[in-house]
């Protein structure tokens, strides 16, 4: 499997750590209901079988973060973003 | 139809003409009393006991496959309750005592081999807590043995003690541990729950669950509706898809583990042994191929198959463990999803569905449990109340913060 890194080009997934998903949005913990909110955000994943966006670490490369869109079927690629463009809803 | 050695030698006479098939192929019932979802390990085991230890027989098992196509045949075949974590060792000890008996038990041979498991320690740190793990299994009457240089070196000359990187100072190690022939866990339990009343539906995919009134009903399949009293998910892998039909969220993420065969080759490791400086564990089959794995490839996918890196990770583990290893060829790899649960530790609850109930979460170690999540989930299922021994594999432990986690990290799906 070879990601596309938006600075460094496609490389080889093993220069790359893995932070899984990337649509979580972590709680502002100011709320009434937080609680389950953090334990949604800490543990439950939709976990889909299909395309996934997912969190990306290039640590043997450009050492940023990025936004990988990839079909967890067939490790097919669609895309990568810099995470720091607002592609990931955790930054 | 029972085994023996009489039916056997009676067979060879016949020139093995007169063998049947083990298990029917029935056609779906309108209605079960209980729906095991998934027909691997899991939810043939569950059937098997539901069915010895609680009469009831109205059961069916349905699966997408065919009974050993998932994860129960795509393991590196380890037993093993070398835990270290109050929840676990009771549960994983009952489980070895349960693969002791097993063969008599289900009247098939499963090639049950108590060959012993030892875990490499590489620094005083790491002999440490390997003491502390012993003394947790022996507090729990578990076998354990802290073995040193010597005594290693007897049981398994072939190993690179005196790396400069990763001295061997020793090993913990279970004599009770060792392999099962893990297709043969599948079709001894599959033929003896079959032996009791219970459908096995191969290429019987479930395609939704019927919720009522906050109560399951029955599930959609490839073969039509199927009514259910009550419904259970052993499905592995695929636990956050299937119960996703019933509306739940869990906490897993699905990861593939590759596995790898060597070409057969003269007896030359006589045990489970596992590397302590990395994530490798090897044994030898008893057709001669070296069979051994590492971790997880680190990302979801329910591909059934890795890639590169962690395969190369693997092999150079291998040979730090092992030089001589260096010319062997490797005959075939493979890989398995795993439902990698957000603490290394499995679930086997009940749901906030009336009826449903769920065992998932068994990250890369579920072989090894086979036969006591059939038996706790059994009795879960009969009696609707946990088995003393897995009464902390429960699905609210995540939000109530009783964790299992054995190796001590995050709220992150890559433990085992």
């Amino acid at each position: 499997m070879r990601l596309p890194c938006p600075h460094c080009g496609e490389r080889d997934s093993g220069e790359f750590a893995y932070y899984g998903d990337a649509t979580l949005k972590r709680p502002d913990g100011l709320g009434p209901d937080e609680m389950e909110a953090f334990v949604d955000y800490a543990y439950r994943r939709d976990n889909p079988a299909g395309p996934h966006r997912e969190l990306w670490y290039h640590a043997a490369g450009c050492r940023s973060w990025i936004v990988v869109a990839r079909d967890t079927r067939t490790h097919e690629i669609f895309g990568a973003e810099p995470a720091r463009s607002g592609a990931s809803s955790a930054s | 139809m029972r085994y023996s050695i009489f039916q056997i030698l009676g067979q060879a006479l016949k020139g093995n003409r007169g063998w049947k098939p083990v298990w029917r192929e029935p056609e779906p019932k309108a209605e079960y009393d209980i729906v095991i979802v998934g027909g691997g390990g899991h939810g043939l085991a569950t059937a098997y006991y539901l069915a010895k230890n609680y009469g009831l027989t109205n059961i069916a098992v349905v699966e997408r496959g065919y009974i050993g196509s998932g994860n129960i045949g795509r393991n590196t075949t380890i037993i093993r309750s070398n835990y270290g974590e109050p929840g676990n060792i009771p549960f994983y000890e009952w489980s070895l005592k349960l693969w002791e008996g097993l063969e008599q038990d289900i009247n098939y041979n499963a090639m049950v081999s108590q060959r012993g498991v030892l875990n490499l320690v590489h620094s005083d740190a790491q002999r440490d807590a390997a003491a502390r793990r012993g003394n947790a299994m022996r507090l729990h009457g578990v076998d354990a043995e802290l073995l040193d240089t010597a005594a290693v070196r007897a049981m398994v000359p072939g190993l690179n003690f005196d790396s400069a990187r990763f001295p061997i100072h020793g090993g913990l190690l279970q004599r009770r541990g060792g392999t099962v022939r893990h297709d043969a866990v599948a079709w001894g339990y599959a033929r003896a729950a079959d032996s009791l009343g219970v459908d096995i539906l191969q290429h019987c995919e479930v395609t939704g669950i019927r919720v009522t009134n906050g109560r399951a009903v029955g599930v959609d399949t490839a073969k039509g509706y199927i009514k259910a009293r009550k419904i259970a998910l052993a499905c592995a892998g695929r636990s956050s898809q299937v119960a996703a039909m019933a509306g739940l969220r869990l906490p897993i993420e699905t990861h593939v583990l590759q596995a790898f065969v060597s070409e057969g080759i003269k007896p030359l490791i006589d045990h489970v042994v596992t590397f302590g400086a990395g994530h490798f564990y090897i044994s030898q089959s008893d057709k001669g191929g070296l069979v051994f794995g590492g971790n997880i490839d680190g990302y979801n996918s329910y591909a059934q198959r890795g890639n590169l890196p962690v395969i190369e990770e693997v092999m150079e583990e291998a040979i730090a463990m092992f030089p001589g290893l260096g010319r062997l060829r490797v005959l075939r790899h493979w890989g398995g999803v795993m439902d990698m649960s957000m603490d290394g530790s499995p679930i086997i609850d009940k749901t906030p569905i009336d009826g449903l109930y769920l065992n998932c979460g068994w990250c890369i170690g579920g072989f090894k449990a086979t036969p006591a999540s059939g038996w706790c989930f059994s009795h879960l299922i009969a009696e609707d109340k946990p088995h003393p021994a897995a009464a902390a594999m429960r699905l609210d432990r995540f939000a109530s913060g009783r964790l299992i986690n054995e190796s001590g990290g995050g709220n992150q799906p890559n433990h085992h």
